[in-house]
């Protein structure tokens, strides 16, 4: 886990990875709230982290959202001209917020 | 948060007479939907940097450091989108501000500098974000560090913060390359006279000015020390910038002991993005 | 539902879709660049090359796997080829060098049921493909791009070049090839991508 941690620190390509902020409006769009304050549990690690701190990669055919922690794939998202796909299979739960 | 809306929109509605129905309401204020925005104003920063100023009709109001998305499409229907963090303070009902950077071989930046005018009207998604964000009711004290354009987000808060007559302590550490290229410089030297608590400290990176004598290296743990020294051991701290100055600082800042619930983060990519 | 878009006035976006014989070899709904996007899934993987093997497994008699220096030792060759990006830019010969995945497989006896190859690579993405679309020259494992060694955020140390092919079938940080008789959808054609990708027919998505 630090390993992969440490690569994320000197890479390079780290600059152009943005977080969950970043995509805040499509997940929005999607979820129906805005989830970036909200909780996230990644299934891999357990870690839970607040999905605007997820790493978002978003240069790409679609959004990837890792876990800041151990660096695996948390939720998937491919927006076609159709349809939006997604997979929050990587997350053992995402926490929407509720109507206040 | 839409049915919120709808319901605010049911009231004000008078008796009806004869055949009882409901009334039909508008569509709601759709948080997520994209609304036109109206360009009212613009204005030069830096010699690449410019605010627009957004009208718009429909606006819920926002919370500093929340962004909107930007969309373009042109005629054959091809269309980017862009996230700009909101410049203005929510006390300002009705229009926002974003400042864009100009980036040269940028599709959307010279375009929002060069072919946009004030009449011209764009359409806008928002307010969006509920994590990088600060308001007075939160208090302080506050360590606000940006670099570059990251101050965007950093200055609605600021600028709540004066309009909210808030005197918590609060630093603002922000990195710029040169002199030139600080953004919204004048403001923040005239809020840092007010003597309300609020500081603004500059690092010059790359080119500094004959008899500067502030800081002029990148942002680390030595200087976040001694910046945020005023403002005791855990203050409530906004980190936005480029991606590596972001995820170095955030480091330095966990190393100096500030605990990570009190730390919030906003990268916004390469620099010059 | 068709929703009625408004159009930004002014608005053309950075897009040049080419002229004369640049123009007939942009594929459809592509724009041409002579940049070179970094577009990723995920953190750079940076195995050292002391620790990287390239291996062919799974339907062949018995699996090979290559060092580092014994993949070099291969006869390599230059590639001069088109390249198509799903999100729409298309970069004109690219130049790449590196070695056949036809050298690679005769290294291998494939045994009758083998169909499909699935390529691995670190960090954990795969794609796959037809057997028949990475025979004949069709595809090659690279790990020179424009005369240097190929950047790590480029799929350095080597990565999959299949030209005819979406560029998210073009494997960054490869490992091996997986040789199946199951098609098996990679991370991309798993989540709404077409599952064969060639760029003159359009294939972006499945359904297309």
């Amino acid at each position: 886990m630090e390993e992969r941690i440490a690569l994320m620190r000197d890479d390079p390509a780290v600059d152009l990875t943005v977080d969950g902020n970043a995509v805040a409006g499509v997940l929005e769009a999607i979820f129906g709230g805005d989830p970036t304050a909200m909780p996230g549990q990644c299934g891999h690690c357990r870690t839970i982290s607040l999905v605007g701190t997820m790493r978002a990669y978003t240069r790409g055919p679609g959004i990837v959202l890792r876990c800041p922690a151990c660096a695996e794939v948390v939720v998937r998202i491919v927006r076609t001209p159709t349809a939006t796909f997604v997979d929050a299979s990587g997350a053992a739960y995402l926490a929407l917020g509720s109507e206040s | 948060m839409a049915g919120r809306a709808l319901l605010g929109r049911l009231t004000g509605r008078g008796p009806v007479v004869g055949r009882v129905e409901p009334p039909v309401p508008p569509p709601p204020a759709s948080r997520v939907g994209w609304q036109l925005a109206t360009v009212t104003a613009v204005r030069d920063e830096t010699p690449t940097v410019r605010s627009l100023t957004l009208g718009l009709p429909d606006w819920p109001g926002h919370r500093p450091g929340q962004h909107v998305d930007l969309r373009l499409t042109a005629e054959d229907g091809y269309s980017v989108e862009r996230s700009y963090s909101i410049a203005s303070e929510p006390e300002r009902a009705g229009e926002i501000d974003i400042t864009v950077e100009r980036i040269p071989d940028g599709e959307v930046s010279p375009f929002l500098h060069e072919v946009v005018v004030v009449g011209d009207r764009l359409e806008v998604r928002g307010p969006i974000g509920g994590y990088f964000v600060w308001e007075a009711p939160l208090g302080g004290p506050l360590f606000l560090i940006g670099g570059g354009s990251g101050v965007v987000p950093l200055m609605a808060m600021v600028r709540h913060r004066a309009r909210a007559g808030m005197a918590v302590p609060a630093r603002l550490l922000l990195s710029s390359r040169g002199a030139d290229e600080i953004i919204y410089r004048a403001e923040l030297d005239e809020l840092s006279a007010q003597g309300d608590g609020f500081q603004v400290v500059h690092t010059l990176t790359r080119q500094q000015p004959t008899g500067w004598t502030g800081y002029s290296r990148r942002i680390d743990e030595a200087m976040l020390a001694e910046v945020s020294e005023a403002l005791g051991p855990n203050p409530r701290t906004y980190l936005c910038g480029p991606t590596a100055l972001v995820e170095s600082a955030a480091n330095a800042l966990v190393r100096l002991g500030l605990t990570p619930d009190r730390v919030r983060t906003e990268r916004f990519g390469p620099s010059g993005t | 539902m068709s929703e009625e878009r408004f159009v930004t006035r002014g608005f053309v976006g950075r897009r040049d879709h080419g002229a004369g014989d640049a123009r007939s070899r942009t594929p459809p709904g592509q724009y041409l660049t002579r940049d070179f996007p970094v577009l990723s899934a995920g953190p750079t993987p940076r195995t050292p090359l002391d620790r990287w093997s390239f291996t062919i497994e799974g339907l062949v008699s018995k699996p090979v796997t290559w060092t580092w220096d014994q993949l070099q030792a291969l006869p390599a060759r230059d590639w001069v080829v088109d390249i198509s990006c799903v999100t729409k830019w298309t970069h004109l010969d690219m130049r790449w060098r590196g070695v056949s995945v036809d050298t690679l497989l005769e290294a291998v006896e494939l045994q009758p049921s083998a169909a499909f190859v699935i390529a691995f690579c670190d960090g954990g993405y795969t794609t796959n493909l037809p057997l028949a679309d990475v025979l004949n020259n069709q595809a090659f494992v690279a790990w020179e791009y424009d005369g240097r060694a190929l950047a790590p955020e480029h799929g350095g140390p080597a990565r999959l070049v299949v030209p005819a092919r979406y560029f998210w079938k073009s494997a960054k940080w490869i490992r091996g090839l997986r040789i199946v008789d199951r098609d098996d959808p990679g991370f991309w054609e798993s989540l709404g991508y077409h599952n064969r990708g060639d760029q003159w027919l359009e294939e972006r998505y499945s359904g297309d």
